[in-house]
């Protein structure tokens, strides 16, 4: 079914709750980030390593990705490779009927909502918990992530306060944060010890060494890759990279340009399951390494950059669009401008390509992205392949067809101009949608190739 | 990525001056001032009379070759290698940083890279190569800026404007707030995205209405058609010009 992105972001902007809550966090988050790099050399500088180290992993992306199977499995973490999000859920969901699981705890993972795990798992009769505080509260609304690490960034206190009441039992109405966050906490807390699995993300999985690397600020995610007897960690095969070395420069990249942090609260690299001599962790591990379209993406040079995507979400926090319509808007599970540039390549354009539209070109998101991902560009590569598609918008074809006879015949482009300007007072007054919100533009009376003319005759 | 050639140790005996469609035929009032400023330089301005479009919107639109049949026709019109100034931010990026990928698989891939070393917007090359002294001969007036996303972020001389219009000793420029967030128009975008353009143009025109300015300007006509259009639709009564149109008006003599 194609998505109709058009409708959506008008709907999102007739809604001033969507509009207050994502620019005041926006906002938040632009200025946040601008401190954590107050030196523009340096950012530039860490950007350009970003990008290489990214782009170096990208060139070997095979290789690596055999080097980490390898020496995963050397540590005692089994690997599965899943081309397909139903492979991946059915992966999943076998090793949790070995170990007859009932109830899993997740740490936040946008793989697992790429692949709709909780809602595969839930038909096989298994809970799939979300922990992550964001991710708690979009669950428990029956809702999905409206941003790629703040899940719950379209809603404000008073809306969870509400949805606090409403959904847990024993709980009143409180606007207080700490007592929303105990709350969470405290019905968490039970969980992750009740559960048979707990199910992970990962940021970083260093080929050289086997080691899966999982950023967080809640402790949840700890909580979910030791507790549980079994740990399965899911990720796309972009996240692979070479070796221990590569991981400061992006791990600092992509706090700082998440939110601001210099680092984050906790930062686990799991490199095993639990050794009979250690008291913690999880007795198995597994590691899903998904494709989804990304070997596709692999395939050519110019699209290939949206691999080194580190999922930071620094490209829609500083999206003028993503700020005013939100991120459920997109009708995708990555939204903004990487989700521009990710979805028409994962489902395809004829589903995905309108939302290519819904972008100005303005550049804000390729400026701050820490692995330089040129995302305009790609965005504008989609658009060329859309609109060489045998279902691209007729109407438009013929337009540019139409302006390129005009603009490309000068002496045509004469007379348009010509009569464009000598009709001027009878020039439209409405054009469309641009009238609705602006008056309609006039033509001058002389063009300026014509008042260049008349100087030269003076 | 700024692969200028400098002009600045000599400055040019003369340039090509590319107009733009849009103030070819809606603001060549902006176009005459900004030729007259350059000449008063002491600089020859050739306007090549065929020219007309550097195929900018079907280049953003993903219309490459439409794009690529227009453009092809600007390079050769501007093939002796002297300056080309244009009066847009866009206009200059789309030449300056776009030829090059636009035509690396066409014949003309060199002569698109050539040409792209000779770009300049023009508050870059007043401010940049022609060094510019500007006398205020205007009355005190507030005035606030505008620079387009494509001056900002690719030809990045959002400082050259603030430069020359620091330059008037009765201007009080003010900033607006999210100065660096795009205005809304993104040419096509305005078309195809009318309801999220409008929604970008008018947290864009409140910021500018907000510094208490009476004058807006701004290097590129495709965000001043954006932004006076709503304000004067909204009855906001605040004034409209083309960088090139206001710097001209401050510095002349009156006779």
């Amino acid at each position: 079914m194609k998505n109709h992105f058009r409708e959506q972001a008008v709907e999102a902007l007739a809604d001033p709750s969507i509009r207050d809550n994502f620019r005041g966090a926006m906002d938040f988050l632009r200025d946040k980030r601008q401190a954590a790099f107050p030196n523009n050399d340096e950012l530039a500088e860490l950007r350009s390593l970003g990008h290489q180290i990214k782009a170096n992993t990208l060139s070997r992306l095979p290789d690596l990705l055999e080097q980490l199977e390898e020496n995963c499995t050397k540590n005692g973490i089994h690997v599965h490779w899943a081309e397909t999000p139903e492979q991946a859920c059915e992966i999943i969901h076998s090793v949790i009927k070995q170990h007859d699981g009932k109830l899993a705890v997740k740490g936040k993972s946008m793989v697992s909502e790429e692949i709709s795990l909780n809602h595969y798992l839930e038909a096989q009769g298994i809970e799939a918990l979300e922990s992550d505080m964001g991710e708690y509260i979009v669950q428990l609304a029956n809702e999905t992530p409206s941003h790629i690490i703040m899940p719950a960034i379209h809603k404000n206190k008073d809306q969870i306060a509400h949805l606090f009441e409403d959904k847990i039992e024993d709980v009143k109405y409180t606007e207080s944060v700490d007592e929303l966050i105990g709350t969470g906490r405290r019905i968490l807390r039970e969980k992750f010890f009740e559960a048979d699995i707990g199910l992970s993300g990962v940021n970083f999985a260093v080929a050289e060494t086997g080691t899966l690397c999982l950023v967080e600020n809640e402790g949840n995610g700890r909580m979910c890759t030791t507790v549980p007897p079994v740990h399965i960690a899911i990720t796309g095969i972009e996240k692979v990279v070479e070796k221990l070395s590569d991981i400061p420069p992006l791990l600092s990249l992509l706090t700082r340009s998440a939110t601001g942090q210099n680092i984050s609260t906790y930062f686990n690299m799991i490199s095993s399951p639990r050794k009979t001599d250690e008291k913690d962790g999880p007795k198995e591990v597994h590691l899903v390494l998904l494709d989804n379209g990304r070997s596709r993406m692999f395939q050519d040079e110019t699209l290939q950059q949206t691999l080194r995507c580190i999922r930071c979400g620094a490209c829609m926090n500083h999206c003028p669009v993503y700020s005013r319509i939100g991120g459920h808007a997109y009708g995708t599970v990555y939204p903004g401008p990487i989700g521009q540039v990710v979805m028409p390549q994962i489902e395809g354009l004829d589903k995905q390509g309108e939302m290519t539209e819904g972008c100005s070109l303005n550049g804000a998101c390729g400026e701050v992205c820490p692995v330089e991902i040129p995302l305009p560009s790609l965005i504008r590569k989609l658009r060329e392949q859309k609109a060489a598609l045998p279902s691209r918008g007729r109407k438009e074809a013929i337009a540019w067809t139409v302006w390129k006879g005009i603009y490309g015949t000068p002496f045509l482009y004469k007379c348009f101009t010509y009569a464009a300007t000598r009709f001027r007072h009878v020039s439209p007054k409405s054009i469309g949608s641009w009238t609705d919100y602006r008056v309609a533009p006039k033509p001058a009376p002389k063009t300026l190739h014509e008042l260049i003319r008349e100087r030269k005759n003076d | 990525m700024n692969t200028t050639k400098t002009f600045k140790a000599n400055k040019p005996k003369k340039i090509y001056f590319f107009g733009t469609c849009l103030i070819d035929l809606f603001y060549p009032e902006a176009g005459i001032s900004a030729i007259e400023l350059i000449e008063r330089e002491g600089v020859d301005v050739i306007f090549p009379q065929q020219q007309t479009c550097c195929g900018q919107a079907p280049f953003n639109s993903g219309y490459s070759q439409e794009a690529i049949d227009v453009a092809a026709m600007q390079i050769e019109l501007l093939s002796e290698p002297i300056p080309v100034v244009v009066p847009s931010g866009s206009c200059a990026s789309m030449m300056k940083h776009h030829y090059p990928a636009l035509f690396s698989n066409h014949p003309m891939c060199e002569k698109a890279v050539e040409l792209s070393t000779r770009v300049y917007e023009l508050t870059e090359f007043l401010s940049r190569v022609l060094n510019v002294v500007l006398v205020d001969r205007g009355k005190p007036v507030k005035v606030t800026m505008h620079t387009s996303c494509s001056a900002r972020r690719e030809m990045g001389v959002t400082e050259d404007g603030l430069s020359l219009l620091k330059q008037l000793s009765q201007v009080d420029v003010c900033e607006p707030e999210r100065a660096s967030e795009c205005c809304g128009f993104g040419g096509t975008f305005a078309i195809k995205q009318p309801e999220i353009s409008a929604a970008m143009a008018e947290d864009k025109c409140q910021a500018i209405i907000q510094t208490g300015a009476s004058q807006l300007v701004s290097g590129d006509c495709g965000c001043l058609m954006n932004l006076s259009g709503m304000m004067e639709k909204n009855n906001q009564g605040i004034r409209s010009a083309h960088l090139a149109e206001f710097l001209l008006k401050r510095t002349q003599t009156t006779d």
